[in-house]
């Protein structure tokens, strides 16, 4: 067994948990800890992905004990993409939060900390229970940042973002009861090998539970219906926390990919025949609200916020495309939108803070302190959100647009729908650009200081990332490729768990 | 005795949502509480329900309940009593910090028979 599956989670949780137990130490010494906390765990990550790739999944069985009763962790290629991508946007926000957001409230990075351990372990767990323990990890700690800093908006969000998520647990656990009540089992692999031969009358109650945990990922991704606490969620949070949140929709995404991609499989007909359909209709109309959502917005975070509902939708499309061709491109815009929106976050609070009391509403308002350095990354961040050549946003929309021309059925709608949105997005970002930029208010008596490198260098380290994505993009589609197609083979994961661990049976 | 479990859930998570469809802060914490006994609800009938069985390892005895279910609420319970008492403590925060009760934080409009 590889131990190093563990450290991703473990890194976390210790650096976590000695942050509190010193926690009236001075601030810089929490701030180093954390940093080589975090850099640890993003090369733990990286090195997990690097024998991740070469190879099959690998298990590890807790503790010694075998599924399908012991629960076992399990690194493939989905969960190492997951946890690199994880890895270096929570190296970029704790390098912009270590900047003074830290200061503005306590606890700042215990509470990140354990968020990146919840994250770190729904991505490698193979248990669904320990799927639902990890979900609440993650979600207390993202209660707590998502409050940090305080004030009346923060405080308003925060107590329907967390009312929902409450709401979303208590149908996990239904689900998930439904899931042990048709199967008696919660391992992932045991549950895709019971299926397979499931009564008709187990049947009907794992397809009821696989419908429950799809309506679970959906309020965890924000998909339409289910978006409304997003918008103000991600608007008023904190800016590195709206950076590392950027991940949280993928998560829902993860879920679903995890569950209804490789244990139920999306055609398999325990999740009922118009499952694909659903997430097809649902990415679309995701897609469109997001789009709009964005059109009407006042301020830029919120635009930045509606335009992450956008970028799920188009990868929620992609998965309901079925196949391992747009599985892939679905991939590939999850990461490059996450690594975009974090990047545009942090922008959008250099811009906020420079812009005195207009702040970042898109009205007229006084000229930042460095216009061509914040104007440029704008640009850049605008053209790779909104998906125009030569940026990652571009190959990953034009990806998802080949990848749906096998499904000659609704081609058209797809793309009508996706260049639509597109273009949406386009007039939005180009809007703001203009008001934020060219249309100047009076300046103020005194100037705004101007960012220090320290919060330019993790923007311009996310930026460089989707540059390089774009630039490495045809190996990187590849890459992916390889990573769908062990996420949707089924009965090789059941081999390999239920073998390598030495359940089987 | 599945029918009795299975009429007390409904009820829970009848009445549950009903509660958190409301306004104030105080009637949709009851309503996710209450919700999250009929999720435990289920996760504990989810093994199959027994009566009469020993619930731990006794000397002679042959068939005992599933404890996997046992176990599961368990945990089930102790997050839900976390995420309530914190709800909690968050609502009450939104009350004195935006005066108001109200789930948006609006400003409390005089009810009817006060």
């Amino acid at each position: 067994m590889n131990h190093l599956i563990l450290a991703p989670i473990l890194i976390p949780a210790l650096s976590a948990v000695i942050v509190l137990l010193t926690a009236r130490a001075d601030l810089r010494l929490h701030r180093s800890l954390s940093l080589l906390a975090m850099l640890l765990s993003c090369s733990a990550s990286i090195a997990l992905a690097y024998s991740a790739f070469s190879g099959a999944p690998q298990v590890y069985a807790m503790g010694g004990w075998p599924p399908p009763h012991g629960i076992v962790f399990v690194l493939d290629r989905l969960s190492a993409t997951m946890l690199v991508l994880l890895g270096v946007l929570g190296l970029a926000a704790l390098l912009y939060a270590s900047q003074g957001w830290d200061a503005r409230g306590k606890n700042f990075h215990a509470l990140f900390h354990f968020q990146i351990m919840g994250l770190n372990g729904a991505f490698l767990t193979g248990d669904l229970f320990n799927l639902f323990v990890c979900f609440e990890i993650l979600l207390i700690a993202s209660y707590g940042l998502l409050l940090h800093g305080g004030g009346q908006e923060r405080l308003r969000a925060g107590l329907h973002y967390v009312i929902l998520n409450l709401v979303g647990s208590a149908f996990f656990v239904i689900g998930l009861a439904l899931v042990y009540g048709g199967s008696g089992t919660l391992n992932m692999a045991e549950l895709a090998r019971k299926l397979t031969v499931a009564s008709p009358a187990e049947g009907v109650v794992l397809t009821a539970a696989g419908l429950m945990l799809l309506f679970v990922f959906s309020i965890k991704a924000a998909a339409v219906p289910l978006q409304f606490w997003l918008p103000a969620a991600y608007a008023n949070a904190a800016a590195p926390v709206a950076c590392l949140f950027a991940i949280m929709t993928k998560v829902g995404l993860y879920g679903i990919l995890r569950i209804h991609g490789l244990v139920y499989g999306l055609d398999s007909p325990h999740i009922v025949r118009y499952a694909p359909f659903l997430l097809l209709v649902g990415g679309a109309v995701t897609l469109l609200v997001g789009a709009f959502g964005a059109l009407g917005s006042r301020g830029l975070r919120e635009l930045l916020a509606w335009l992450v509902i956008s970028s799920v939708g188009t990868a929620l499309l992609a998965i309901g495309l079925l196949g391992t061709e747009a599985t892939a491109a679905a991939l590939y815009y999850m990461v490059h939108s996450t690594l975009a929106a974090g990047a545009m976050f942090l922008l959008a609070e250099l811009i906020r803070e420079q812009r005195g009391s207009t702040g970042d509403l898109l009205r007229p308002g006084p000229n930042v302190t460095q216009p061509t350095l914040l104007g440029g990354l704008f640009l850049l961040g605008a053209l790779t959100v909104a998906g125009l050549p030569p940026t990652s946003g571009f190959i990953g929309k034009a990806a998802v647009l080949a990848s749906a021309t096998h499904r000659p059925e609704v081609v058209a709608t797809v793309y009508a729908v996706v260049l639509l949105g597109g273009l949406i997005g386009l007039v939005t970002l180009s809007r703001a650009g203009s008001v934020l930029f060219w249309n100047l208010g009076p300046s103020p008596d005194i100037q705004p200081r101007a960012a220090g490198v320290g919060r330019v260098l993790p923007v311009l380290l996310l930026f460089g990332l989707t540059l390089g994505m774009s630039a490495g993009g045809g190996p990187l589609l590849e890459l992916m490729t390889g990573v769908a197609a062990q996420a949707t083979d089924t009965s090789s994961y059941i081999d390999v768990v239920l073998r390598d661990s030495g359940g089987h049976r | 005795m599945p029918l009795l479990v299975s009429i007390a859930t409904a009820a829970l998570v009848g009445a549950g949502v009903w509660l958190i469809l409301r306004a104030q802060t105080f009637p949709v914490i009851l309503g996710l509480m209450l919700l999250s006994y009929a999720a435990n609800l289920v996760l504990f009938a989810s093994g199959g329900l027994t009566v009469g069985r020993a619930p731990i390892l006794i000397k002679g005895v042959e068939t005992y309940p599933d404890p996997i279910p046992q176990a599961l609420v368990l945990t089930a319970i102790v997050i839900g009593f976390a995420m309530t008492a914190f709800v909690l403590v968050l609502a009450l925060k939104a009350r004195f910090a935006l005066d108001s009760d109200h789930v948006d934080g609006d400003p409390v409009e005089p009810q009817e028979g006060r």
